[in-house]
């Protein structure tokens, strides 16, 4: 069984790979420029040109892209080919009010699902495997993208896109599927559905699971790990910049390899916008080295993550970054306190709680409410409404002590929390609408 | 003995309990018994049914399902049976968490379910009064 899906790029010495990356970069700058007008004011802004982009080091230069851009350029600003030249859409599903449009063309189509081949082989895949594709199908680039990746591995691929759990766990064991591919609250709930219906871990023949397309925390992992009975690896990508692949875990299952031939990364004071050194907790910033429809110079993800160049046991170079640790923007400030969702997620897993919660914000008396409503499992089931409301009330003083700020805690059945896409809706803020 | 309850756990929202009751019915589950206890937001449905593995399966598929033991206890359809009972239990200092009732198909029989503190206690404070507790077979047979 081969390790890598391309290894002399994978595992390339990083000389080769900064030469590679400069080369691409002054030529994917001399594209965007030439081809998208509302970049090049951007860098006239900035008084740049491609002229003074010759190495690396001068990507400081110029100017950064945000998601208000995406959507001042929406539909069509940033293309970088004619629409002809196209060949795929995919789409946010837009539910925060900001829909983000890619576009590809048979290259980027290609090189996209490359990377998502990447990632199934890291995490064991072959073309011996059952590539279990439990994405949503559709605009939205999580099944587009592992679909793809798995029919380059030549792995047997199910389209199963995501919900009708049923049918899921049928083909699940009927075709005996090797390799999950879901978000990991779908993941989470799938270990679950199959625990109810008495089908024990080691009745499946799952052996790894790529999970990625929302925050998910090492206590999560643990936990889908344990009851689907895989090993669980961690994906990472926008739909801005393909969609999944731009990073993924390998065996060591300790940060994600940025595919660096494809993308070059920084990270930076969100406040400021400095360039930080290797190894500082900051914004991600992503710059597509050689995408022909939709290139991005210096995309801020607004993903919160650490960069790391630390030798890996794996053998690949290309440089690591952890798990996003929160999004710049998803920071809730309720009644003065910055709550984070992913500390109410730890805190709910540490109590042996279900992934599957939504917080819900409001304005009463000029006062926010703070509302969590999570999911219980048969085990937190009872015939008595007092032991519910008990363990509401255990949970309320843990999220005190870990916020410093206690919600009110719902304990609500099982499939109760709406999903769009398969993602869970993690906050709900009512106070907009007053506003 | 004792007889096995089924709890769910649902919104205090309408429909929801009717769609619960329907579904046992189109699957010819007879309810024997039933008790609702309410939050604001939620409800807590206990259940004594005929077929208690069909219907546990069809309520997993709803919502959240909780099966735990309690005890139905026989006695009189006449007032000062129920006193009879509780007054057993308090002897044995066992107490009473909560309670609802049910007829017999006997003329004058009636059944206590009760989920108490300590329950092989009061099994035994009851036997020793000679007081009938069912068991899960039981309940099958009373359908019939």
């Amino acid at each position: 069984m081969r390790k890598y899906y391309q290894k002399e790029v994978e595992t390339a010495s990083r000389e080769e790979l900064i030469k590679m990356q400069s080369e691409k970069l002054v030529k994917q700058v001399r594209h965007v420029y030439d081809k998208v007008p509302y970049y090049r004011n951007l860098m006239r802004e900035k008084q740049v040109c491609p002229e003074d982009i010759r190495c690396l080091e001068d990507i400081k230069k110029l100017p950064f892209l945000c998601k208000d851009d995406l959507r001042d350029a929406y539909p069509y600003g940033l293309l970088g080919t004619d629409l002809k030249e196209c060949v795929r859409i995919q789409s946010t599903s837009g539910t925060t009010g900001k829909r983000v449009v890619a576009f590809y063309t048979q290259k980027d189509v290609d090189l996209w699902e490359e990377c998502c081949a990447r990632a199934i082989v890291a995490a064991g895949g072959s073309d011996e495997d059952v590539c279990h594709v439990a994405y949503g199908y559709g605009l939205f680039t999580g099944g587009a993208g592992l679909h793809g990746g798995a029919h380059k591995v030549g792995c047997l691929t199910l389209p199963m896109s995501s919900g009708n759990t049923d049918r899921q766990i049928q083909f699940m064991m009927d075709m005996e599927s090797t390799i999950l591919c879901c978000t990991p609250s779908y993941a989470a709930y799938l270990g679950e559905a199959m625990a109810e219906r008495n089908i024990s871990p080691e009745e499946n023949k799952l052996k790894a699971g790529i999970f990625g397309a929302e925050p998910w925390t090492e206590e999560m992992r643990r936990s889908i790990e344990k009851s689907l009975g895989i090993k669980a690896y961690d994906i990472y990508g926008l739909t801005e910049t393909s969609g999944p692949g731009v990073a993924f875990e390998c065996e060591e299952q300790s940060g994600m390899h940025i595919n660096e031939d494809h993308f070059y990364a920084e990270i930076i004071n969100p406040e400021t916008g400095e360039v930080l050194p290797e190894g500082s907790k900051g914004e991600l910033v992503l710059t597509s080295l050689d995408k022909e429809a939709f290139p991005l110079l210096r995309y801020r993800t607004r993903d919160i993550c650490i960069l790391s160049r630390e030798d890996c046991s794996c053998g690949r170079t290309h440089v690591k970054m952890t798990k996003p640790m929160g999004r710049s923007d998803d920071m809730l400030i309720i009644r003065g306190v910055n709550v984070f969702p992913s500390q109410i997620e730890t805190v709910l897993l540490k109590m042996g709680y279900s992934p599957n919660y939504q917080i819900e914000i409001d304005r009463k008396n000029n006062t926010d409410t703070f509302d969590v409503y999570v999911e219980m499992s048969s085990i937190q089931m009872s015939d008595k409404i007092s032991d519910i409301q008990k363990k509401e009330k255990d949970i309320e003083t843990s999220m005190r002590a870990m916020l410093g700020i206690g919600p009110k805690i719902h304990l609500v059945p099982i499939k109760s929390i709406a999903r769009s896409e398969g993602k869970a809706v993690r906050v709900v803020d009512k106070r907009k609408l007053h506003e | 003995m004792t007889i096995t309850q089924l709890s769910v756990y649902m919104e205090n929202r309408p429909g929801k309990l009717a769609a619960v009751v329907s579904e046992l019915s189109e699957a010819g589950i007879n309810i024997r018994a039933m008790s609702l206890a309410d939050t604001s937001d939620f409800g807590l449905v206990r259940l004594i049914v005929s077929d208690l593995n069909k219907a546990r399966d069809i309520l997993k598929e709803m919502t959240l399902v909780f099966s735990n033991k309690v005890l139905a206890v026989e006695m009189d359809d006449r007032s000062g049976a129920l006193s009879t009972i509780l007054n057993t239990l308090n002897e044995g200092d066992v107490n009473v968490e909560y309670m609802y009732a049910f007829v017999g198909k006997q003329p004058y029989s009636a059944y206590a379910v009760m989920q108490v503190d300590n329950i092989e206690k009061a099994e035994e404070l009851l036997e020793n009064r000679k007081i009938r507790t069912l068991c899960d077979e039981d309940l099958i047979k009373f359908t019939k």
